[in-house]
């Protein structure tokens, strides 16, 4: 086959799509052919800077909290005139076992809280804070390989002012996740990534941390995985990360 | 432009509360939450508004929804609700009007021709940021720059995006390959200008 018939099916075998055999030959004829794996270059190049430019827009914080709160479960009560002592002894029932279930929540919530927050001051206060050191999240990712049953990504820290530690285990509910720990301007952030369904707790979707806690913390949910970023850093610095750490997931 | 879109009122995020309190509704979130981001990307590509694309979204999720019971499990969730994205946008004002200029597919294209010596690859490689790509690809026809979002940024199957944009895999071919003969010529023509 000549050159030109091969190139009119370069994109379809940079996309994958070629039936197995002619896949296996095409890639033997750019391995010994300058021409179409110039060209092949070219395409994927091509192809990664769409991909890259193409994931270009986020949904706003405000956007995303309208979505999540107008999908938030809400229990239908209904009520009828002639009923009012039955229905009003129902409500009492139905309050009670509301405030049960939402204290039960809550308190779900909070231990989660503490649960990360502590992880988060164990790690500052241990002698070996990382169990791979690096700066290169190309090194960090592939450490987690085989340890923890899912994938993630971390995002890109060029012309930020964060900087990757390195990461290490962590567990919560007795599930496997991963630790990220971030410097930016001296102080320290910690990134957790365990998987949702493990976890729950009932946290909303874009939880922030409780008033009263020492510590900024932001968490939400994204691909099956959630993700919390606490530290002693301002708001602004635990949502900038939190932000980097969302397009990096998308 | 989207009929249930308006965040002075609270009625699309009234009806999704009344629709959410079915027993469905829990599977229906943990199916499409996870699709938040990337749905909201392609629509604002498609809308070219972040207001619009917030609408589009919004009216998206109401009626993938109500329709949940008619999606049968097994089949390709990701693709059910590119799909109803996709058809919501086409319906609308901004949709109408950006498929109105599009020329149909045809089946007479003749093969694709190698790439050029100074290509818009080799320009790209060259070029410090992706204004350049970011502005092509907007200005291209909504049908090609769909195409092109699909497969290049979420990666979808030929399959996957036939099934999103309900046309058959042959179809799904040849449209990519002139949408990235398009934005290629229109590369070049925007480095020659300089």
């Amino acid at each position: 086959m000549v050159c030109e018939a091969w190139k009119e099916k370069l994109d379809t075998y940079l996309d994958g799509e070629l039936p197995e055999e002619e896949m296996r030959s095409l890639d033997a004829h750019v391995h010994s052919c300058a021409s179409c794996s110039a060209d092949t270059l070219a395409r994927l190049q091509m192809k990664r800077s769409i991909q890259a430019t193409g994931k270009r827009f986020a949904p706003s914080a405000d956007f995303r909290r309208r979505m999540q709160q107008s999908m938030a479960p809400k229990p239908k009560l209904s009520f009828r005139l002639g009923w009012v002592l039955a229905t009003a002894a129902v409500a009492i029932l139905v309050a009670g076992a509301l405030t049960t279930s939402y204290l039960g929540n809550r308190s779900g919530r909070d231990h989660v809280y503490s649960e990360i927050a502590d992880l988060h001051v164990a790690t500052l206060a241990s002698s070996s804070p990382v169990d791979v050191i690096s700066t290169d999240r190309h090194t960090v990712k592939p450490w987690f390989q085989g340890k923890i049953p899912f994938a993630f990504n971390l995002p890109e820290l060029q012309n930020t002012e964060f900087t990757l530690l390195g990461g290490r285990m962590a567990y919560v509910n007795q599930t496997p996740g991963a630790q990220l720990i971030y410097d930016v301007r001296k102080h320290h952030i910690s990134v957790f990534v365990f998987q949702e369904r493990s976890l729950r707790t009932g946290l909303d979707e874009n939880s922030l941390s409780p008033k009263k806690a020492p510590y900024n913390m932001e968490t939400w949910s994204q691909g099956g995985l959630r993700y919390f970023v606490i530290g002693d850093a301002s708001a602004a610095d635990i949502d900038s990360l939190a932000k980097l750490f969302r397009a990096a997931a998308s | 432009m989207f009929s249930q879109g308006n965040k002075s009122s609270p009625h699309w995020f009234n009806l999704v509360r009344m629709l959410w309190a079915s027993p469905q509704s829990d599977s229906f979130e943990e199916l499409a939450m996870p699709l938040f981001d990337q749905l909201y990307n392609f629509a604002h590509w498609l809308t070219q508004n972040r207001e619009e694309a917030e609408d589009l979204v919004q009216e998206t999720y109401i009626k993938a929804l109500k329709g949940f019971s008619s999606f049968q499990p097994g089949t390709n969730f990701r693709a059910w609700m590119y799909r109803i994205l996709r058809n919501t946008f086409l319906t609308s004002r901004t949709g109408l009007r950006a498929t109105s200029t599009v020329p149909l597919d045809t089946e007479a294209d003749g093969p694709e021709l190698a790439v050029e010596h100074d290509s818009p690859e080799t320009i790209l490689m060259r070029l410090t940021d992706s204004k350049a790509l970011q502005s092509a690809i907007d200005g291209l026809p909504v049908h090609y720059r769909e195409i092109l979002l699909l497969c290049e940024v979420e990666e979808m199957s030929y399959q996957e995006i036939a099934e999103s944009l309900s046309i058959p895999i042959g179809t799904v071919m040849s449209r990519l390959s002139r949408a990235r003969k398009t934005l290629r010529d229109v590369l070049r023509l925007q480095f020659q200008k300089g």
